[in-house]
């Protein structure tokens, strides 16, 4: 399958026969397409690729003259910058340990908010994130760095720290450091991904059943209601559009959310 | 298996992507939003500082007019005290040396009359004294001028007269 991750399929005059309904296989798979015989660049690893150009073009133009006296776009630029610094980072991990991870929560939140609004987003049409190696791949890197961020702070006590929950009974230490481990260093990161991933790939394929099938409906023959339920389902599908636009954002600012909490968590003094 | 990645690029390019972005972000882009939060910071801090300063400077003003109203009004009252006590210093001085004057004015009286006084006496003894001898050489038919004893008569005689007379006239003096 090529660059057009939205295929109508051909629906044959005949009602009844040739509907193929959206799959993992057909809609979130995809085969090169840009370099013959390499098969690992397809469409979402040149969309990963233009939205990182993109953000780095909006961030560097924006920053250029970043001044006391902010002009236009200046403003916008702060605003952006402020939302992840002021309202993750700073809220979040607070005290001044916040200013070391506002550029690697920034940088991901606009990543992941590009790559999702990718999946409403006219010549791509399709959400980055719904290929779980990218998600994989955030929840690796968020992973590493609190947990470096943990280290660094603590040393080894950090270990302790993670899995000792304060004011244990003793007794209770080897029900709850198993339980802590798994929570805080296995559960985080799959859960990570996986929220995001599934976010991502359930509500691209939600537009796509309404799209594919109302789109079939409509140009079925044979009976009116097909035309009206057809209808009925576009009409819908634009709603779950502006639902996705919505979750997008939210799940971006969800996973930054996240990793602040988890940096935050990592670095405090008490578990 | 749908949780498997279909190519282990793609997490690469995640980590990596990011990576990138972070690194551009940290490097040029934050460094510039810090900086101008920095200068918007001090700024506003100089501003208020500034605003401080002068609210600083103005109310020092104003205390310091006060206190010098304060002072002035004092000063005032001190001065008025003063033109009160020298006011009544200088009356009550006038009317010493009025008093002073007045009874030098009189003492000078009183001496001059007595003087006069005197001489008056003086004079009328032997005026009287002439004129009785006069009289009585006249009456007597001989003169008594130069003679010694009649001198002395004349004058017991004044003296006399003067123990019953001057009593009442001396008193009124």
């Amino acid at each position: 399958m090529g660059v057009g991750g939205l295929s109508i399929p051909v629906i044959p005059m005949e009602a009844g026969g040739g509907y193929e309904p959206p799959s993992l296989e057909k809609d979130f798979t995809f085969h090169g397409g840009f370099i013959d015989g390499v098969d690992w660049v397809n469409k979402p690893f040149v969309q990963a690729l233009i939205a990182a150009v993109i953000i780095l073009i909006f961030w560097l133009l924006i920053s250029r003259k970043a001044s006391a006296v902010p002009s236009k776009s200046q403003f916008l630029g702060e605003m952006a910058y402020d939302f992840v610094r002021n309202g993750i980072a700073r809220d979040m991990i607070g005290g001044t340990d916040f200013r070391r991870y506002t550029p690697y929560l920034v940088a991901l939140f606009s990543f992941l908010v590009v790559n999702n609004l990718f999946g409403m987003f006219p010549l791509f049409m399709y959400p980055t994130m719904a290929n779980i190696g990218y998600a994989w791949g955030l929840a690796l890197l968020a992973w590493v760095i609190y947990n470096v961020a943990g280290f660094q702070k603590h040393g080894m006590a950090y270990l302790k720290l993670q899995t000792v929950p304060s004011g244990t009974p003793w007794w209770l230490l080897p029900l709850m450091v198993p339980i802590e481990f798994l929570s805080n260093f296995i559960v985080r990161p799959v859960t990570l991904a996986l929220r995001l991933f599934g976010n991502m790939l359930a509500g691209h394929a939600m537009v796509l059943v309404f799209v594919v099938g109302g789109t079939f409906l409509l140009t079925s023959v044979g009976n009116i209601g097909y035309q009206v339920a057809g209808g009925v389902s576009l009409l819908v599908s634009f709603a779950i559009f502006a639902f996705e636009m919505l979750v997008a954002v939210l799940q971006a600012y969800i996973f930054t959310v996240l990793a602040a909490v988890y940096i935050s968590s990592a670095i405090s003094e008490e578990h | 298996m749908a949780l498997v990645p279909h190519n282990f690029s793609e997490v690469v390019m995640g980590i990596l992507l990011v990576c990138i972005i972070w690194f551009v972000i940290a490097k040029f882009v934050a460094p510039k939003f810090e900086a101008a939060y920095q200068e918007r910071r001090s700024a506003i801090e100089g501003g208020m500082e500034r605003a401080e300063l002068a609210q600083q400077k103005a109310e020092a003003a104003l205390e310091r007019y006060e206190a010098q109203l304060a002072d002035a009004r004092a000063e005032a009252a001190t001065i008025r005290e003063d033109a009160k006590n020298q006011g009544a210093q200088i009356l009550s001085e006038m009317r010493e040396q009025a008093n002073a004057e007045s009874a030098r004015l009189v003492a000078n009286a009183k001496t001059q009359i007595d003087a006069e006084r005197t001489k008056v006496l003086g004079q009328l003894r032997t005026e009287v004294g002439g004129m009785a001898t006069t009289l009585a050489g006249r009456i007597v038919g001989e003169s008594l001028d130069d003679d010694e004893r009649a001198r002395r008569t004349v004058d017991r005689f004044i003296a006399d007269l003067e123990t019953t007379a001057t009593p009442e006239p001396s008193g009124r003096s």
